[in-house]
């Protein structure tokens, strides 16, 4: 099996996403509201954390 | 009705019938056990296909299978995130699934998500004891 670096950030975000939401809230409209919350922070961070590596590289 | 005897009504209230030992111990062994004990199946579903795919994910992208008494405090440390999948982690080690090392790019993060799989099975064993105990809201 292979995934692309962005497909594997994806993956991830998702299940841990998914866990947290589920584990951090007791109200399911919390749930969801706060597992969107954090995909949206690690897929952001990440893609966020990769154009700093690129303008250092560059 | 005081702060104190509002909250030991609303623990005995929301107290399951469930022991918190078990349902922590279930949901270590099998992901979403725990919660499936305690009458939340779509809890139970959600966190058992979150937690199993991403073990999964990472057993086919070849990840590193941790295992004790390498040396390594490294390596001490994935095999406590590994054994955090419970059930997952032994079936895996029976059938002889995953690798004993890095062999490919890729596999690195293969040994991420098994690693990270197992510590987030801990979380939701953990929420699990919370809800049986009464100590989080259903």
């Amino acid at each position: 099996m292979t995934l692309t670096h962005f497909s594997a950030v994806l993956l991830f975000s998702l299940f841990t996403s998914v866990v947290f939401g589920i584990t951090q809230r007791s109200d399911p409209k919390k749930m969801v509201r706060f597992g969107a919350f954090c995909f949206a922070l690690f897929v952001g961070g990440t893609i966020a954390a990769s154009w700093v590596m690129w303008a250092i590289k560059h | 009705m005081t702060i104190a005897t509002q909250a030991a009504t609303r623990h005995a209230k929301t107290k399951s019938a469930v022991s918190p030992a078990v349902a922590l111990f279930a949901g270590w062994f099998i992901p979403g056990a725990g919660h499936l004990l305690l009458k939340k199946p779509i809890r139970a579903a959600l966190l058992f296909v979150s937690i199993a795919a991403m073990f999964a994910i990472g057993i086919a992208l070849e990840g590193k299978v941790y295992t004790p008494n390498t040396g390594d405090p490294l390596d001490i440390l994935g095999f406590a995130g590994d054994l955090g999948a419970g059930g997952l982690y032994i079936l895996t080690r029976m059938l002889d699934l995953g690798h004993a090392s890095v062999q490919i790019a890729i596999a690195d993060y293969g040994s991420k998500f098994i690693v990270v799989a197992g510590l987030l099975n801990i979380v939701a064993a953990v929420d699990a004891h919370s809800l049986a105990s009464g100590r989080k809201l259903p």
